[in-house]
């Protein structure tokens, strides 16, 4: 059994207008219907640009955001159904790594503060000495970090914090929301190495949103890629560069520069046209028709593709009508106008 | 490679061209100071060369003193409380000291500029098409119709369609890419000599990312306007500049033509950085080798190399007398490195 199970996941914000008779008159559907398993000690990768709903779903796993439809089970309970009080013994088995740490840590609260109150929370008793020594080796600070403050620490030492304050209470799951994107270049691998570090020594289970998909690829054995509230592609990390299916994955794969002069000036570009649609008001048919290289008509503008494994690619599940023939080739992508001639003097 | 104690040994200039260069920057050097506080030396004896119709990079982190460069190179950084010193020249005037009224023509006309996070370089309560036509009407005397006119035009080139209706739009009716779009839009507006681009693309998602830059590589190819790219993002320069300046602590530590640099890179920041960024490319196994520490841990330059805290390489004589920047190998390969220990070529 997955250790984390979602089923149809909808989460939707009313748009609502007037001040007096206030009435809802629409919808922003940020996450629309999602699907996803992760079994226990593994790592799920869920990549999208901004606006597709990739935190929201991380939230509304944590039950942090109302849910609008569907479920999520975690270790076989459907969260939804817990009592408060069993919910709050749940939560202590699932944490967060947020990505702002001096945001998520409150300036005046010292480090042995900030990582003794979820133990203090959840009724554990003190002295919580010890147990913040063992955190903050654990993360790789020294001991005396523990009467610092946030302010004091460099960008890297505090995501060590958020990170030690997420395994205080010993959870199975964390979901880190681009636990690296704030950092330094330099400094974002030695976070990356320690969330996998951590990870085989606590045998935890990931679940990490983010918008680098380098970065994703590295820690991630499956990637979910979301486009508009869906996910349209799920893939094992290896799997997803060699042959991405979904033309969205195949656009965003050719958009990340590669730091090599070579592979860069041999690449061939996918470029979109356009920008994200909103999420108030989504196009029919598939999501991606509006901005799709792919495209064929009527199909794609009238009929919702489902995530299915398409034929020849086991382990690989798309929500593209034509991703057979994307793949062999057959169908080639439209060369888009995104840039006009320049300007004449 | 190692340069004798007490003989000061002279920087050698980076990205020399040959013939005249647009934009030439001479030991440019930039210390902030305040009133009970210690100063800080951001820029500390910077020079380049950028020839016309060529894209250079200079990368860095933050506080390597990256945009402060160019902020400071143009004469946009006040006069409170900072010092510059160097020289600036653009087309063989001295930027550094020339008159205010004079400098704002030659940065509106010949040299533009575009910013990370154009909402808040784009005035709110104008509409796009009024900061544009403000711009033509300022710099190219034109009026009316015809600037509105040559306004959807520019416009059109960055590949914002329907450019007659989206004059009227505010900045915040439009999204990140589009605002960057317009951005460009009113960079180009001058049709400039120069153009510089400090981290154009890091707000923006990745393929939006993707089209912005193929609008400026198009840019510069077309009208051999010359571009000089700020970023953090060693993938970014990889596809786009043909020389590119690695900074540290306020420092170019290496410079090369961009195959150069990414096939033998020599000083160790550059291969930790290298190093320490998962590549698309490669087999998922590889682990990262970051670079220890943090950008914070750094030594002054007049005492050694700043970045020998937190290096793999150092060495006894990396501490001491600070290292010169000096060619690699012959002087036509134009590879510059500011290190006592390079790293050796694979």
């Amino acid at each position: 059994m997955s250790l984390l199970e979602v089923r149809g996941l909808q989460v939707h914000f009313p748009i609502k207008r007037g001040i007096v008779l206030e009435r809802t008159v629409g919808a922003v559907r940020a996450v629309d219907g999602v699907d996803l398993a992760v079994e226990r000690g593994r790592t799920l990768g869920i990549v999208g640009e901004s606006g597709c709903g990739k935190s929201t779903l991380g939230r509304a796993i944590l039950q942090l955001e109302p849910v609008t439809a569907g479920t999520v089970a975690f270790d076989g309970e459907d969260l939804a159904r817990l009592k408060p009080t069993a919910m709050r013994a749940m939560r202590r088995r699932m944490q967060m790594v947020f990505q702002d740490p001096l945001a998520s840590l409150d300036p005046r609260q010292s480090v042995a503060s900030v990582l003794s109150e979820p133990l203090r929370t959840h009724g554990e008793k003190g002295p919580y000495d010890k147990r913040v020594r063992e955190l903050l080796d654990l993360v790789g600070l020294p001991s005396s970090a523990a009467s610092r403050y946030p302010h004091e620490f460099s960008g890297g030492q505090r995501q060590r914090v958020g990170i030690a304050r997420a395994i205080a209470l010993s959870p199975e799951l964390i979901v880190a929301d681009e636990p690296v994107s704030a950092l330094d270049v330099s400094i974002q691998a030695q976070v990356v190495n320690l969330l996998e570090e951590l990870q085989e020594r606590l045998s935890l289970t990931y679940l990490v949103i983010a918008h680098d998909l380098a970065v994703v690829r590295h820690i991630s054995d499956d990637i979910a890629v979301m486009y508009l509230g869906t996910i349209v592609e799920v893939a094992p990390s290896e799997d997803l560069y060699a042959r991405p299916l979904h033309p969205y994955t195949i656009a965003l794969l050719s958009a990340i520069p590669i730091p090599d002069p070579e592979v860069e000036d041999r690449r061939e570009r996918v470029l979109l046209r356009g920008d994200l649609p909103s999420a108030a008001d989504p196009p029919s048919g598939c999501r991606f028709h509006t901005r799709c290289p792919y495209r064929q008509p009527t199909r794609c503008d009238d009929e919702v593709p489902v995530l299915r494994t398409p034929e020849g690619f086991p382990g690989q599940a798309v929500a593209c009508h034509w991703a057979e023939q994307v793949a062999s080739g057959q169908l080639r992508p439209a060369s888009s106008p995104v840039v006009a001639t320049a300007p004449d003097g | 490679m190692s340069g004798d104690a007490g003989v000061a040994v002279v920087d050698e200039v980076p990205g020399l061209v040959d013939g005249t260069p647009l934009l030439k920057v001479r030991d440019l050097t930039v210390t902030f100071s305040s009133r009970n506080r210690t100063t800080v030396r951001a820029v500390d004896g910077v020079s380049l060369d950028v020839a016309p119709g060529s894209t250079v990079g200079i990368v860095g982190e933050s506080g390597s003193g990256k945009s402060v460069t160019s902020l400071a190179a143009l004469g946009l950084l006040g006069r409170r409380g900072v010092e510059v010193g160097g020289s600036v020249e653009f087309d063989g005037a001295d930027l550094l000291h020339m008159p205010e009224d004079e400098l704002r023509a030659v940065r509106g006309r010949e040299i533009a500029m575009i910013f990370q996070d154009p909402m808040s370089s784009l005035n709110p309560v104008l509409t796009v098409g009024r900061q544009i036509t403000e711009i033509l009407e300022r710099h190219r005397d034109l009026k009316g119709n015809e600037a509105r006119d040559r306004a959807a035009e520019l416009l059109q080139s960055v590949g914002i369609g329907d450019s007659l209706r989206r004059l009227r739009s505010y900045p915040h009716q439009l999204s990140g890419g589009m605002r960057q779009r317009v951005m460009i839009a009113m960079a180009l507006a001058c049709s400039p000599r120069l153009l510089i681009a400090d981290e154009p693309t890091t707000a923006l998602d990745v393929t939006i990312s993707a089209q912005i830059l193929e609008l400026l590589r198009l840019l510069v190819a077309e009208t051999q306007t010359a571009l000089v790219l700020i970023t953090h993002d060693l993938g970014v320069v990889a596809g786009m500049c043909d020389t590119v300046h690695v900074m540290y602590s306020g420092r170019i530590v290496e410079s090369a033509p961009r195959r150069a640099l990414f096939a033998e890179p020599q000083h160790p920041y550059t291969t930790g950085l290298l190093a320490s960024v998962p590549r698309m490319d490669q087999p998922r196994g590889n682990p990262l080798l970051p670079i220890p520490g943090s950008p914070s841990d750094t030594l002054p330059w007049s005492q050694g190399c700043a970045f020998a805290p937190r290096c793999t390489r150092r060495v006894p004589e990396s501490v001491g007398c600070p290292p010169p920047l000096l060619h690699v190998g012959s002087r036509a390969g134009r590879h510059l490195v500011r290190c006592v220990n390079p790293v050796p070529s694979p």
